[in-house]
C-alpha cells in the first residue's frame, strides 16, 4: 500500500528547505534596506544560502521522482486538488528561479560571484547593463510572490491541519513515515 | 468528519482555528514588512541617501549619482611581493594584474565644469586569479567630510540647492555645522588645501580602513595610498572658474597619449590609537609604509567606448585575505552604491561629456567628433 505520508528524506527536505526560504526572504529584504554593518555579512550569507537552496531543490525533485508523493485524501474535491498542485508547482518554480535569477544578476552586473566563503561561481551570461536592471527587478518581483505563495500555502496547511483533519498537514509533519 | 465546504470552513467550529490561522499570516507578514523597513520611515534607508544625491545634484539619467563625470582608463599592477607579509591577497604576489579604472570629478551632474575644489578620483578593478577581484573607489584627499552614513546624509540634505535662490540655505548649512565639527575641519581643509594640477600628479587614497589577512592568519587594520611619480604642481584655485570645462580630463588625455602613469602603492600601518572607525580622522604622516607594488595606465577610453562605465565600484568588493574593517562607511557606501547602480543602469545610457572631445578620437564607426567649444559651467 502507498504511505500516508512523504519520506523521510521529502519530509527531512521540505522543513529544512522551509527554514532556509523563509531566512532568505527576510534576509533579503533587511540586507538591502539597511546602511549598517550588518550589510557586510548578511550579503555574503544571503548568496551562500541562495546558493545551498539551489542545489537543495535539485535534490528534492529527485528524491520526488524517485519516492513519489502520498495521494491528497480521497474526497477532496477535484478544484481543491488542482489549486494545491499548482501551488506546489508555484513553489517549486519559484524555488528554482530565484537563485538562477540571483546567479544571473550577478553575472549580468559583471560582479564576482562567490559562495560558501570561497568557491567562485563561473558567470551565467556575459556583462549587459539594462539585462543586470531588468534582472535585479525580477529577483525582488519574484521574491515577493514567493512570500506570499509561501504565506497562502502556511495558511492552507494550517487549514488541513486544525480544520479539515484530513491527513495532510501530518503527511509532512509527522515524525514517521507511516503507511 | 473532514468537510471542505465554504459552511464547513466558516462553521462556529472552526471559527478558533481560523483565527489562528490569520494570526500566523498576519504576523508573518508584518514580520517580513518590519525587516524590509516599511513599518519603519525613520531608518536609514540606502535609497534616502540616492534619493538625497539626486535632490543636491539633480537626477542626470543613466549617470553615477556622484562622480557623475568620469573616464575610463586601463592599465596593469606588478605586484613586488612586500605586500604578502600583511595580506594574501593574490594582489600583492610578484606577479601582473590586469586593471580597469576610472579617473572622476565628484559631484552627480555629468558635464560640470572641471574647475571646482572637490575631490579628484580614481576607481579600480583589478581582475586576480581564480574569478576574484579587488575593487577600489580612492579620493586624492586623505579624509572625507563625514564618519557616518547619517552625517553623509544630513550634509547633502543641508546643502541642497533651495530652489528659489539656487544656493544652499545658509542657516542650514550652519545648523549642520555647528553639528558635525569634523565636517567644518575638513571644508577649512578643502579651502586651503593644495588641489592637484593633474589626475597624472594626485594621491589616491583608500580613506576607509580595511581588514588584511596574512598567511599566518594574522589580522590587522591598514589605510593605503597611491602615490604619482609625475611631480606634483598646484592648481591656481583663483582661476579655476575660467578653465575650458573639461581641462583636467583633457590634460589627462594628453599625457596619456604621451606615455603611460606610474603610481607606488603604500600600505601604511597604524600605531596603537589610530582611529580605524572614523574617515574624518587623518592619521599622522610619519606612519609605517610598506610599498607593496607599482600600478601602470596605459591609456584612457570614453566611458562611452570604455570598460568602466557599467561597473559598480563597490569598495567591499574585496579578495581573499581584505575585508572591511569597522569603519561605519564601508557598509553604507556598498549598500548606497548598489542602489544607485541599479538605478542608473535601468535607464538608457546618456553621451558622457567627454563622448564628442576632440582629446578622445572617436573610434571609426561613430560619426567624426565635433569640435565642441568648452563651455564653462558654474562650478558648485
Ligand atoms: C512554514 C510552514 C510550512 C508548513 C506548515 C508546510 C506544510 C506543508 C504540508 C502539510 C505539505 C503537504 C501537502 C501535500 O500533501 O501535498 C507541504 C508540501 C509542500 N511544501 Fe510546505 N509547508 C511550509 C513551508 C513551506 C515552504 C517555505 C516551502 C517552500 C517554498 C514549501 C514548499 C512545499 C512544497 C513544494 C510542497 C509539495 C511537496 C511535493 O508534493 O513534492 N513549504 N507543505
Ligand atoms: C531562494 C533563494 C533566494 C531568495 C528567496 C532571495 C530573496 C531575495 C530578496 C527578498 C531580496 C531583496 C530584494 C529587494 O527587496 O529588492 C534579495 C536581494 C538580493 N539577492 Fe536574493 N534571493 C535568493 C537567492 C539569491 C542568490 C542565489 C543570489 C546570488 C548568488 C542572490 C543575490 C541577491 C543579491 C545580490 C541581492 C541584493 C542586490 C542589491 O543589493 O541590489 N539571491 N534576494
Ligand atoms: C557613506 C558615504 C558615501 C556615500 C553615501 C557615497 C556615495 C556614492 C555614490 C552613490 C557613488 C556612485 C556609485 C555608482 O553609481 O556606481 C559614489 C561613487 C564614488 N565614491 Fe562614494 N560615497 C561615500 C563615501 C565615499 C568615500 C569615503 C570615498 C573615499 C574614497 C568615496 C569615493 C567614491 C569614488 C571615488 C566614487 C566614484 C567611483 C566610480 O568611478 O564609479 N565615497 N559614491
Amino acid at each position: 500500500m502507498k504511505s500516508t505520508t512523504f519520506s523521510g528524506a521529502a519530509r527531512l527536505l521540505h522543513w529544512l528547505m522551509a527554514v532556509l526560504i523563509i531566512a532568505m526572504l527576510f534576509i533579503g529584504v533587511g540586507m538591502v534596506s539597511t546602511v549598517g554593518a550588518s550589510h557586510n555579512w548578511l550579503v555574503p550569507l544571503h548568496k551562500s544560502v541562495g546558493a545551498t537552496l539551489l542545489l537543495l531543490v535539485l535534490i528534492r525533485l529527485a528524491v520526488r521522482a524517485t519516492k513519489g508523493t502520498p495521494p491528497l485524501p480521497a474526497d477532496m474535491p477535484a478544484p481543491q486538488k488542482a489549486v494545491a498542485h499548482l501551488s506546489h508547482l508555484v513553489l517549486y518554480a519559484l524555488m528554482i528561479a530565484l537563485p538562477l535569477v540571483g546567479w544571473s544578476m550577478l553575472s549580468a552586473g559583471g560582479y564576482p560571484i562567490i559562495v560558501w566563503g570561497a568557491v567562485h561561481l563561473p558567470p551565467l551570461l556575459s556583462p549587459d547593463r539594462g539585462l543586470y536592471a531588468s534582472l535585479r527587478h525580477l529577483h525582488t518581483y519574484l521574491a515577493y510572490a514567493l512570500f506570499l505563495t509561501v504565506i497562502a500555502h502556511l495558511s492552507a496547511a494550517l487549514m488541513h491541519g486544525l480544520i479539515f483533519k484530513d491527513g495532510v498537514f501530518q503527511s509532512m509533519a509527522a515524525w514517521r513515515t507511516r503507511r | 468528519m473532514p468537510g471542505y465546504r465554504v459552511q464547513d470552513i466558516l462553521s462556529r467550529r472552526s471559527l478558533v482555528s481560523l483565527l489562528a490561522i490569520a494570526a500566523v499570516a498576519g504576523g508573518a507578514s508584518a514580520a517580513f514588512a518590519y525587516a524590509g523597513g516599511w513599518l519603519s520611515p525613520g531608518r536609514l534607508q540606502p535609497a534616502k541617501i540616492v534619493n538625497a544625491l539626486e535632490g543636491h545634484d539633480g537626477k542626470h539619467e543613466g549617470f553615477r549619482r556622484a562622480h557623475a563625470k568620469g573616464l575610463c582608463v586601463v592599465g596593469h599592477f606588478d605586484g613586488n611581493g612586500q605586500g604578502l607579509a600583511l595580506s594574501k591577497a593574490s594582489l600583492f604576489r610578484r606577479a601582473t594584474t590586469p586593471v580597469i579604472g576610472r579617473f572622476s570629478l565628484a559631484g552627480g551632474v555629468p558635464n560640470a565644469g572641471d574647475g571646482r575644489v572637490t575631490f579628484h578620483s580614481l576607481a579600480l578593478k583589478f581582475d586576480l586569479p581564480q574569478g576574484e577581484q579587488w575593487r577600489m573607489a580612492l579620493n586624492h584627499v586623505p579624509v572625507f567630510p563625514v564618519a557616518t552614513p547619517q552625517a553623509f546624509l544630513d550634509f547633502q540634505l543641508a546643502t541642497t540647492p533651495d530652489p528659489a535662490t539656487g544656493k544652499p540655505d545658509p542657516a542650514k548649512v550652519q545648523a549642520y555645522m555647528a553639528q558635525h565639527p569634523e565636517t567644518k575641519a575638513f571644508a577649512d581643509y578643502m579651502a586651503k588645501a593644495p588641489l592637484p594640477s593633474s589626475f597624472a600628479n594626485a594621491n589616491y587614497n583608500s580613506v576607509d580602513a580595511f581588514r588584511f589577512t596574512n598567511d599566518q592568519g594574522q589580522t590587522r587594520v591598514v589605510r593605503w595610498i597611491f602615490t604619482p611619480e609625475a611631480p606634483f604642481e598646484e592648481l591656481d584655485k583663483a582661476t579655476l572658474a575660467d578653465r575650458p570645462r573639461d581641462f583636467l580630463f583633457d590634460e589627462v588625455a594628453g599625457r596619456l597619449a604621451q606615455g603611460p602613469l606610474v603610481w607606488h602603492l603604500s600600505v601604511i600601518l597604524p600605531n596603537d590609537g589610530d582611529p580605524t572607525d572614523d574617515a574624518t580622522k587623518p592619521w599622522p604622516d610619519d606612519r609605517q609604509r610598506v610599498e607593496v607594488g607599482t600600478l601602470t595606465i596605459d591609456r584612457a577610453v570614453t566611458e562611452d567606448d570604455g570598460p568602466c562605465r557599467d561597473v559598480n565600484f563597490d569598495p567591499t568588493i574585496l579578495p581573499a585575505g581584505v575585508s572591511p574593517s569597522d569603519d561605519p562607511l564601508l557598509a553604507a557606501r556598498s549598500s548606497v552604491y548598489a542602489v544607485g547602480y541599479t538605478r542608473r543602469t535601468g535607464e538608457p545610457a546618456a553621451a558622457s561629456a567627454l563622448a564628442t572631445d576632440q582629446a578622445f578620437p572617436a573610434p571609426a564607426a561613430n560619426q567624426p567628433a565635433a569640435s565642441q567649444p568648452a563651455a564653462k559651467e558654474s562650478a558648485q
